[in-house]
């Protein structure tokens, strides 16, 4: 809840990651949102996927639009900095930031409303732009901060809690994603921890844009019945198409799974990915199949959920643009003023 | 014919008609750089429409060994190009004036007049007869009326074949080939024409070591050497070519010897709200960062400087105004985006300009803009415009300070942290307003700060507390006085005998403002003049004011923007503030400022003053 403030004393034995930090060297201050609201638990898994893949705090860049969801960046990594910025405009931003500085890990935060609605160019144009970073849209159909309303995401059909019907198409994000060039795609549920933070975890280690769809509810405007974004919905209608581990370069270890239920994918920075299938046979490397496979579940009513597509080639915008492997806000006057002799010859041209 | 022919030497104006898109651009460049190298300062200016190809366009040349480089007015000789603008372009040449045309096609005597010297050469007959290819035929009749023209105004032939010679230099074929069409244009004239005509050009040294470059160019160059490595853009007439200019220096300038690499990015945007959203994402991040744009975009921008604003976040906008409200004429010139960036966003927001007079100063301040954005750590707009930005100018050589070091501004470092220095994100520490920042990732465990365009307390954190926000814009405000004695300081020219009367202006008016002192003085009315380069205004701005019964402001906007900015910043009296006002589009005059001034004073019966001598407004 809000209003109880995190004892300041930490457990003696309170797990420490490879660089010596505990969880909560990565958590924020504390939420200001409804109790029971599917964000804190997105934030939570930030924070334990930050804490598994031992990140150092200040080598994340967490950056959001305007929303309810825009606001917990706030509530994660208190020792990286953050930027609650524009309604709908957070991908701009992040993308000047990431040109500023190849070397930071960029994660975006967004909501339906941030990034379908307002906001739906700029989610468009940096995908197609290929920005290296963790996108993420806590999706719960509604706005919350002004109280109820629909979004672009919300289902045709659905109800409100006043009992509106939505008329209106919605937007799949995540197809736009794939449609658009992320190279990691991602769907999944705020409800369901073991799923997402691997989810998030791979995510982080991609070199690209990585998009995560997260079925967030809104436990104050969008939790009843005849929602299609409610806890008993999603739950109902959770169509997983596997479940990953995310296995660091350094680790060793290698579970054992049946064999011909496991697919490895091996990242650009040298993470491996472990697919695990879940019922349907689902090629996550295929992109039209993902788009396909979307679009016919989605017919049925199925909220399909897992890792939908990855391309660990590593191509971003940085590679795009030819960039020097130094950050170019590292750039010292040296490397960047060509000085008086070249302006001399600039002008004996212009004579 | 009764009129007697116009004779000038070193002091007219010729005027080319074209159809846009016929490759003229270049050849009457060549004509105004031939002029150059004869030692004679020219104003050249392009008048062009909204179109790539098919509608009329028009270059004027201003011959002025005095150097006036503003636009003039009038026209004294017509090279009569374009047949679809035939009557309009006629009926613009002075009496007494030179009509050049193309006499291939015989017109009946109602489309000439009594009161000018025609001029007709057959270049499209000569053309078909010398080449095969249609665009050669095209292309290299620009170059022989050129040929002519330098018969004609017994210019010199070396120095316009000297320029081709360096342009094509290493291209053996073309530079053969266009000095050939320049010969027979100028052989034809010499032949059968009476050359030289009443127009001439005579070599002087009245150019000195100057340049000749457009200011959005020097615009994109001084983003080089200010430092800036990320621009993010959305191309706009008529800013486009300060990124153009800027990819094409960072390329020649920035690519990393080494690899190849590059020590920059610049990414178009989908719109101006992207680029500028970079702009600010990048600054927030420590790179000198920049966008250029002009009043459309400026429009579609306004979120995002409050946001940088109130957040405090470097970033450097170049606007090459334009005609406005809307799509208004976008390819003339005004200076009309003074209120919608001096104050751009809901809210109490005030913001940093610099006003360029010329591509010089394009140059000197885009670099210092960068500067005062760190240093300032908000939104810093450079406000050239069309007239500057897209035409070729006559300016004092650009010059840097090989000692100089780029201005961080107030960044808090790793070292500072680790030694535990007190950090607050909005804490003014020493009076000026200004906080320090960190980057991010300067230090893992210190200096984090969470960037919010909401109200938060001095150390960033979230805050709705009424003291908080007030704190917050009463340093704000400090912090805008701070760079009143930051921006370029105005520049004063007294009159040269003591007078009462003062003129404000700005930008580009600067060249036909000179001028317009020059022809006041010769009817005895004197003015002193104060050019402003910055906003906030500095002191000397306000005593230049305080000391003189009647100033002038003279802009190239209908509602008086810098008056406005002035009454209001200032406390000024309104009716101590008198407008002179130019906004067709076209460049402001010397003949329309003097005209309006004389006229001003006139009717105020300040002082004993005669009539300017040319009072023509234009």
């Amino acid at each position: 809840m809000t209003y109880l403030a995190k004892p300041k004393l930490l457990a003696a034995d309170a797990p420490r990651n490879a660089l010596g930090y505990t969880r909560r060297d990565y958590e924020g201050a504390i939420s200001t949102l409804c109790a029971g609201c599917g964000h804190d638990s997105i934030s939570a898994a930030v924070v334990q996927a930050c804490f598994d893949l031992d990140i150092e705090p200040h080598k994340v860049a967490k950056l959001s639009g305007i929303g309810c969801s825009s606001k917990t960046p706030d509530y994660f990594l208190g020792n990286s900095h953050g930027f609650n910025s524009v309604h709908g405009r957070m991908p701009s931003v992040l993308t000047g930031a990431a040109l500023a500085n190849r070397n930071l890990l960029y994660l975006g935060v967004s909501g339906d409303g941030d990034s379908a609605s307002i906001g739906i160019g700029q989610f468009a144009h940096a995908m197609r732009r290929g920005v290296n970073m963790t996108y993420i849209v806590e999706n719960n159909g509604v706005y919350g901060l002004t109280k109820g309303q629909f979004s672009a995401t919300a289902d045709k059909g659905s109800k409100s809690k006043k009992g509106v019907i939505n008329s209106d198409n919605p937007i799949d994000l995540a197809a736009l994603a794939l449609q658009l060039g992320a190279t990691y795609v991602a769907r999944s549920f705020s409800g369901d921890k073991e799923q997402l933070v691997p989810l998030i975890k791979g995510a982080l280690r991609h070199g690209g844009p990585a998009f995560i769809d997260v079925i967030s509810p809104c436990v104050t405007f969008n939790n009843h019945s005849g929602s299609t974004k409610s806890y008993d919905y999603v739950r109902e209608h959770n169509a997983a198409v596997n479940r990953i581990d995310v296995i660091l370069p350094k680790a060793q270890i290698e579970a054992s799974y049946p064999p011909g239920s496991l697919r490895r994918v091996v990242q650009h920075d040298g993470s491996i990915l472990h697919l695990r299938k879940v019922g349907v046979d689902y090629d996550p490397s295929d992109r039209i199949g993902a788009m396909n496979h979307l679009q016919e579940r989605q017919a049925l009513g199925e909220i399909v959920t897992g890792l939908l597509y990855v391309d660990s080639s590593g191509q971003d915008m940085h590679t795009h643009l030819n960039t020097v492997e130094k950050p170019l806000n590292q750039l010292g006057d040296a490397y960047l003023c060509p000085g008086s002799k070249a302006l001399e010859a600039l002008n004996a041209m212009l004579r | 014919m009764t009129t007697p022919a116009i004779q000038h030497t070193n002091d007219f104006v010729i005027k080319f008609a074209n159809v846009n898109g016929s490759g003229s651009a270049s050849a009457n460049e060549l004509f105004a750089r031939a002029i150059i190298r004869m030692g004679v300062p020219v104003a050249p200016r392009n008048i062009f429409p909204s179109n790539i190809q098919g509608l009329p366009t028009w270059y004027e040349v201003r011959v002025s060994e005095a150097g006036w480089l503003g636009a003039r007015g009038g026209c004294d000789m017509m090279v009569a190009m374009n047949p679809q603008t035939w009557d309009r372009d006629l009926a613009a040449i002075d009496r007494g004036g030179y009509l050049f045309y193309d006499s291939t096609k015989p017109l009946p005597p109602s489309k000439f007049r009594e009161d000018i010297t025609v001029l007709g050469i057959p270049l499209t007959a000569m053309c078909n007869a010398e080449y095969e290819d249609a665009r050669q035929r095209q292309l290299f009749k620009n170059i022989m009326y050129v040929g002519a023209l330098i018969a004609l105004l017994d210019m010199e032939f070396a120095a316009a074949e000297q320029l081709i010679v360096d342009r094509y230099r290493g291209k053996d074929q073309l530079i053969k080939a266009n000095v050939n069409a320049l010969r027979l244009g100028y052989d034809y004239a010499r032949q059968h024409l009476p050359c030289p005509i009443g127009l001439r050009v005579k070599r002087a040294d009245a150019v000195g070591d100057r340049i000749m470059i457009d200011g959005n160019s020097a615009c994109g160059l001084g983003a080089v050497f200010g430092g800036a490595t990320v621009a993010g853009w959305y191309p706009i007439t008529p800013s486009t070519s300060v990124i153009e200019a800027f990819s094409s220096y960072c390329r020649k300038f920035r690519t990393d010897p080494d690899n190849g690499r590059a020590r920059y990015a610049i990414v178009q945007a989908e719109d101006e709200l992207a680029s500028i959203g970079m702009v600010i994402g990048a600054g927030w991040n420590g790179a000198r960062a920049f966008t250029a744009t002009s009043g459309p975009g400026i429009s579609l921008m306004q979120e995002f400087f409050g946001l940088a604003y109130f957040a405090e976040i470097p970033a450097v906008i170049v606007d090459v105004q334009r005609g406005s409200p809307s799509t208004g004429m976008p390819t003339r010139t005004q200076q009309s985006d003074l209120l919608n960036c001096a104050y751009a966003s809901h809210g109490d927001t005030r913001h940093v300009l610099l006003f360029p007079q010329d591509a010089y100063e394009c140059f000197s301040l885009t670099a210092q803009a960068f500067d005062l954005a760190e240093r300032l750590q908000t939104p810093v707009f450079v406000m050239s415009d069309l007239d500057i930005g897209m035409n070729d100018q006559l300016c004092a050589p650009f010059d840097w300070d090989d000692s100089r070091r780029y201005d961080r501004g107030k960044l808090m470092t790793y070292d500072e942290l680790e030694a535990g220095k007190d950090f607050g994100r909005y804490l003014d520490v020493d009076g000026d307003g200004i906080p320090y920042r960190t980057i991010p990732g300067t230090h893992p465990t210190r200096g984090a700060y969470f960037t919010r365009g909401t109200t938060r307390n001095p150390y960033a954190k979230y805050s709705e507390v009424g003291t908080d926000y007030v704190y917050n814009m009463e340093r704000l405000r400090r912090k805008f006085n701070t760079a009143k004695d930051l921006v370029p300081a105005p520049i004063l020219t007294k009159a040269e005998q003591p007078t009462h009367v003062g003129v404000i202006y700005y930008g580009s008016t600067a060249p036909a403002m000179a001028e317009a002192s020059a022809l006041l003085a010769a009817d005895g009315i004197h003015v002193d003049t104060l050019r402003v380069r910055g906003f906030p205004f500095s002191d000397a701005v306000m005593q230049f004011i305080a000391e003189r019964d009647a100033v002038f402001v003279v802009e190239q906007n209908e509602s008086a923007q810098l008056r406005t900015l002035l009454v209001n910043e200032g406390e000024i009296d309104p009716k101590k503030l008198v407008r002179v006002l130019h906004y067709d589009g076209s460049p402001i005059t010397a003949r329309f400022i003097a005209g309006k001034i004389a006229d001003a004073l006139n009717d105020r019966k300040v002082s004993p003053i005669g009539q300017p001598q040319r009072k023509v407004a234009s």
